[in-house]
């Protein structure tokens, strides 16, 4: 005899099953998960499990001087560390009023799209070697360090450049830079082809990715999806233009969008970005030395620093959407609040979580990569 | 931009363009090893002999990777602000974000272009590392990212303060120094690294990190209760203190020190003085003790012990020979430095403490030290240095020629001085500064016109007074002339003063370092004057103390000898100030304090055996 409050217990169908996928896992970057429901190889449902690379950014913030934080941000993100630390350094400027020297506005846009390049450089290499195309990911790395050598010279550190200070950078442009970022961009073009050959038109990337985890652009907005992401479905939306900072409303770029809101649409808008920013970069590089002055505004002694009482929602436009940073100030001389809005936690959450159901096993890795969502920056 | 054709198939032979990269140089290619860039923040290298182990780069560190570490063979001079600390690094939590290096305030550290470390296994702790001038691997690396101009985080310029201009400050003995706005004290406050050397400077050890930042904060009553943690002439120092503290100040290295005397004059005058007594007096709690203490002298060192042992319990009697207490600064400082209501002011809150003062009480033939003996559990004697030196060169007892401590004394009573057109000034201190700043306002307003010479033995690279005093004193059209030695006052046929006839200095010490002035006899300049002042030191009048007593007393060339707590060779019998210590206001301060402690300990020895 059953007693009266007894309840079968709800077991799937016996035709699914469950399969951990990451945290460790080639497919996908960083140390992240998902928790997918099989039927056969088809997704039926999936769950995000993210949380292995937490380390309390935010409240470690609260803990810091002012200044400190911007040792810290970079590590939010770590393949597109650049935008942490301006993003960061705009929030506090902006509750102090500081006015940033024009020369280190326009360094630091040389600095973001650098970034972005090497992001988006990462990004492809890491998107093909989920589809078995080993090569292109090498390529992919290899360009990005020379990217980071730039870096290094300029700033002092290949990844982590800890670079920009509220009320600007830390240092002037080394003799010759720009010269060698003129190089640099120019061997970039230079295999821009080889891209094309190897990657973009690989019909073993195309067909793979084509009709994979697409999303419309209802749905991208409803889910609060930005960045290439967005513009992969069709609308033109970029902070650089749509809520202009620095000098982006001085230069002259494109707005890169594709139709389809699948993986192929979502690499083709990345691979427009790298070729949209190196536009940017020559245009720094032309107008950049008539930019004189100096390169900070003064701070005060960063032991001694009360921010006024505040808050701000600062954005910016990252190599992965809309980054912001919420700040609020008491007065004191830590942050009493910081909230980073990074895209990557929209996109590996409730986006990845949506557009994995109905594909196969082997896509899931494909249209994580596809978002370019970056676990670190999840899970801060 | 060209949309990319998917759907175009292209040759069957386009495979082939893949040979293409037989002839190209591979894409991942291993690069040959190239060093770091120029501005590469790879590991510590630390300058030792420039780092003065403040520790600055350790409260910089977001990462707290980094450690003071005593070393013990380096040198340790608090006075000249160098601790033998240096930073030790710990590379399990480093971020070679290089914030250490930009706030640096002696420019010592800077990261290397070294890529690499290797721990070792025999080391594995090696992730500790204390970097030096040679890095952490005993062989150099250039450096690389390094203090630059742009990146320095340090204020190196103090606030501007606001002061008489000269031709305005002539015309009286107005103070000159207006002191600071209040948003100026907080920046000049925010400027402050919290090192510290300042307080190991100090002699009295103020808590100057602590009230430095109370003002930062803007709670000028805490700062008040900082800096009466050390030193009861509060607003004395705050003016006319020798600031031992910013010769210490670590910004001091690469840009001007704090202003920590004009904080500390900040913080006293935005608090009323009323508001101070009540601040001081609160946290005073001892029951009377029943013992009984004689100061003899109510300067700062006198008082100073006053105020400690008030606030120990015991029943202390200042006694004061002049009209009004407050010794030197009172009767030795000129009021364009120092005002009376501030000296008032601090002795106010000294009295407070339940100190008696009892004013026009001379020691000597009425009340003798004998009687003090008698009357008290234990005597200071803490009367200073209140008589001139004499050059006794030829002419020198003419009636025309004054040493400057009595006329600056005279001035500071009131009485109408009435100087000549022309006065030479013997002696290149702070004394003798003052007493030409003295006189030159008081020529001013009898003649309209200033001639005062001052000749001191010094050259100006070694000059004995302050350089602000010395600027100042220029400023107000005192002649100030260096390396000229006095030789004899000449004196006119009818008696009256002509003047001072000086010789060129050559050297001032002999090989020994002695003081053993040497001239030359052919470089000899009259200066006309009808006064001669000399102001080359001061002695004390120790004939208050009879002939017994001073027989009984031991004497270190004409000082008296003390030891470390200022007891004398009799036992009931302390001595502190500038008679034991020479001149100085926050010496002075700092001795009281010793002298207080020494004799509250004693005392209570005496009462736990007694009873």
């Amino acid at each position: 005899m059953r007693p009266e409050n007894y309840q079968a217990r709800a077991h799937p169908p016996s035709h699914e099953y469950e399969l951990n996928f990451g945290p460790n896992h080639p497919g996908i970057e960083g140390n992240y998960a998902l928790r997918v429901r099989l039927h056969g190889d088809r997704v039926v449902a999936a769950r995000a499990e993210g949380g292995y690379l937490h380390r309390g950014f935010e409240k470690l913030m609260e803990g810091r001087l002012w200044i400190q934080n911007i040792a810290l941000v970079p590590r939010i993100c770590v393949p597109d560390p650049s935008p942490m630390e301006v993003c960061y350094a705009l929030s506090v400027e902006a509750l102090c009023g500081i006015e940033v020297p024009p020369r280190a506005q326009w360094i630091r846009v040389m600095q973001l799209e650098m970034s972005r390049i090497a992001a988006h450089l990462f990004t492809f290499g890491g998107h093909a070697a989920t589809t078995g195309l080993y090569t292109n990911m090498f390529w992919g790395v290899a360009d990005r360090d020379r990217v980071l050598d730039r870096f290094e010279e300029l700033t002092g550190g290949r990844v982590y450049s800890i670079f920009n200070l509220p009320g600007g950078v830390r240092r002037d442009l080394p003799d010759g830079f720009l010269e060698r970022l003129s190089g640099l961009l120019d061997y970039l073009e230079s295999r821009l082809e080889d891209y094309d050959e190897l990657f973009f038109r690989n019909r073993v990337f195309v067909r793979r990715a084509r009709g994979v985890g697409v999303m419309s652009q209802q749905q991208a907005l409803e889910w609060g999806v930005t960045g290439p992401n967005l513009r992969a479905t069709g609308l033109a939306f970029d902070v650089r233009r749509d809520d202009p900072y620095l000098v982006y409303d001085q230069l002259d770029f494109d707005i890169v969008t594709e139709e389809a809101g699948d993986a192929l649409a979502r690499n083709l808008v990345r691979r427009g970005e790298l070729r949209q920013s190196i536009r940017i970069l020559r245009q720094v590089i032309e107008r950049l030395p008539a930019i004189d002055g100096p390169v900070r505004a003064p701070i005060p002694n960063p032991l001694a620093w009360r921010v006024p009482a505040g808050e701000t929602y600062t954005r910016i436009e990252s190599s992965k959407g809309e980054l912001a940073y919420y700040v609020v100030s008491t007065g004191g001389e830590k942050p009493y609040r910081v909230h980073v809005r990074g895209p990557s936690s929209m996109h590996a959450v409730q986006v990845l979580e949506r557009l994995v159901v109905g594909s196969r096993l082997e896509d899931i890795a494909q249209i994580m990569f596809s978002l370019d969502a970056c676990p670190p920056e999840v899970d801060r | 931009m060209a949309k990319i054709r998917h759907d175009d198939r292209g040759s069957l032979l386009a495979p082939l363009k893949a040979l293409g990269f037989f002839t190209r140089a591979p894409v991942t290619e291993t690069l040959a090893p190239r060093p770091a860039s120029l501005n590469y923040r790879g590991f510590h290298v630390n300058d030792w002999s420039q780092c003065i182990g403040c520790g600055t780069c350790q409260r910089i560190c977001d990462n707290a990777a980094i450690t003071m570490v005593t070393i013990p063979s380096l040198p340790q001079d608090p006075a000249r602000g160098i601790r033998n600390q240096r930073p030790a690094i710990d590379y399990g939590r480093c971020c070679w974000c290089g914030l250490c290096v930009d706030i640096c305030p002696s420019g010592s550290i800077a990261l290397t272009r070294e890529y690499i470390h290797i721990c070792r296994e025999s080391e594995l702790d090696s992730y500790f590392v204390l970097p030096d001038p040679n890095g952490i691997h005993g062989q150099p690396f250039p450096a690389g990212w390094a203090k630059s101009e742009v990146s320095e985080l340090i204020d190196p310029a103090r606030q501007p303060m606001k002061e008489l201009p000269a031709p305005t400050r002539i015309q009286g003995f107005d103070e000159i120094v207006q002191g600071y706005e209040p948003q100026q004290a907080i920046d000049e406050a925010a400027r402050c690294v919290q090192c510290g050397l300042c307080h190991e400077a100090c002699p009295t050890h103020m808590h100057a990190p602590e009230y430095i930042r109370a003002i930062w904060r803007g709670d000028a009553e805490e700062a008040v209760r900082q800096i009466y943690r050390t030193n009861p002439f509060a607003h004395v120092c705050g003016r006319v203190c020798t600031h031992r503290c910013e010769q210490a100040c670590s910004i001091g290295n690469r840009g001007e020190p704090l202003a920590i005397r004009w904080l500390k004059r900040h913080a006293m005058d935005s608090v009323p003085d009323e508001r101070v007594r009540e601040l001081v007096t609160q946290d005073s709690v001892a029951a009377p003790s029943g013992r009984r203490v004689a100061i003899v002298g109510s300067g700062p060192a006198g008082l100073t012990a006053a105020f400690d042992l008030a606030r120990h319990g015991h029943a202390v009697t200042v006694y004061e020979a002049l009209a009004r207490p407050g010794g030197m600064p009172r009767y030795g400082i000129p009021a364009y430095r120092l005002p009376d209501d501030r000296l008032d002011a601090d002795i106010a809150v000294i009295e407070a403490q339940g100190v008696e003062i009892r004013c026009n009480t001379p020691i000597g033939a009425e009340l003798t030290m004998e009687t003090l003996r008698q009357q008290y559990d234990a005597v200071v004697l803490a009367i200073g240095l209140q008589l001139g030196r004499s050059t006794r060169i030829p002419g020198s007892g003419h009636r025309d020629v004054h040493t400057a401590v009595e006329l600056l004394r005279r001035i500071r009573e009131g009485e109408a001085l009435a100087p000549p057109k022309r006065v030479v000034i013997i002696g290149g201190g702070n004394v003798a500064m003052d007493i030409a700043r003295s006189l030159a306002r008081l020529q001013m307003r009898r003649h309209g016109a200033i001639d005062i010479t001052v000749c001191a033995l010094e050259d100006f690279d070694h000059f004995p007074a302050d350089p602000t005093e010395l600027k100042e004193a220029r400023e107000e059209g005192v002649r100030v002339l260096a390396s000229r030695g006095p030789k004899e006052i000449v004196i006119d046929a009818d008696g009256g003063l002509g003047g001072l006839k000086t010789l060129g200095v050559t050297s001032v010490f002999d090989e020994q370092g002695r003081f053993a002035p040497r001239y030359n006899h052919e470089d000899e300049q009259l200066h006309e004057a009808a006064w001669v002042v000399e102001a080359i030191g001061q002695i004390s009048d120790i004939s208050i103390l009879g002939d017994s007593l001073s027989e009984r007393l031991e004497w270190d060339r004409g000082r008296l000898r003390v030891d470390e707590n200022g007891r004398t060779a009799e036992p009931w019998l302390w001595s502190a100030g500038d008679m034991v210590r020479g001149p100085d206001v926050v010496h002075a301060v700092a001795d009281g304090h010793r002298v207080a402690a020494s004799i509250h300990q004693a005392l209570q020895q005496h009462t736990e055996a007694g009873s």
